[in-house]
């Protein structure tokens, strides 16, 4: 499965849902980026969510909502969840909200 | 020696969603002149991204009001920004500006604007009444460093 809708690519591989997040995520943005992911989880119920932000050009405390939301989501579903392709200045504000105690995540940029 | 003021702007704007980003690249457009480094330009956008989020999600919830932004820059290189809205307003500022608080649950905030705010900007104001508003003031010393010769 493939789905594109402005700021996330979504494909499944196997039992794995991933998510590729580009752009500026804003509270505007973050609302589709939301509803598209949510939407895919419900309907592929996958074992594992990768969230891969390493296309993000520009991220606020609505980001941080963002892959808050989807962690909390997925642990309550019994999902594996992480976030990869996560660059210095995107970790800078997971590590302010800390998140580095509770969600895996790497800083290397990702090459798709 | 006192400080001059350069350069300002204003701008006012609805507060819809998509003026976040309108809001974010007025003010980088006025930071370019003075030569900002990557990583002051990426704080200052992120402290008003985060400062005109709060007007649509806190102040104007439900409705459109109107968002003010003023931005002055002096000649000791600090940039002023002020993001003004007359909308709710705030009943307790210090509650307000905890670490994770929020009063929109179910929109999934963070609570970490204010946070976001504080720590890429040297200096935060917060003022608001009830009923009639708040104003945000966020104050950055650029680097003398890139200054412009």
């Amino acid at each position: 499965m493939d789905f594109e809708n402005g700021n996330v690519k979504l494909t499944v591989t196997g039992d794995t849902l991933c998510a590729y997040i580009s752009g500026e995520i804003d509270h505007h943005s973050a609302k589709t980026i939301r509803e598209a992911i949510d939407s895919a989880l419900t309907s592929y119920s996958p074992d594992a969510l990768i969230l891969d932000v390493s296309e993000i050009s520009f991220m606020d405390s609505s980001g941080l909502g963002l892959v808050l939301g989807r962690y909390t989501k997925a642990s309550e579903a019994g999902i594996s969840f992480s976030v990869t392709g996560v660059s210095e200045r995107t970790k800078r504000l997971f590590d302010m909200a800390g998140l580095d105690r509770i969600i895996d995540y790497d800083n290397k940029e990702k090459k798709r | 020696m006192k400080k001059i003021c350069e350069n300002a702007m204003k701008a006012e704007f609805p507060s819809l969603s998509q003026n976040e980003a309108l809001a974010r690249a007025l003010a980088s457009s006025f930071l370019m002149q003075l030569n900002p480094t990557v990583s002051e330009l990426a704080d200052i956008k992120c402290a008003v991204s985060e400062a005109v989020t709060n007007c649509t999600v806190h102040a104007y919830r439900d409705t459109v009001g109107t968002v003010i932004m003023t931005m002055k820059s002096y000649s000791d290189r600090s940039v002023r920004i002020e993001i003004k809205d007359r909308g709710c307003g705030i009943e307790d500022i210090s509650t307000a500006m905890q670490p994770l608080f929020t009063t929109d649950r179910q929109g999934e905030r963070s609570g970490l604007g204010f946070t976001v705010m504080e720590s890429f900007c040297d200096k935060i104001r917060v003022t608001s009444k009830p009923k009639k508003g708040t104003k945000v003031t966020l104050i950055k010393n650029l680097s003398k460093l890139y200054a412009s010769t």
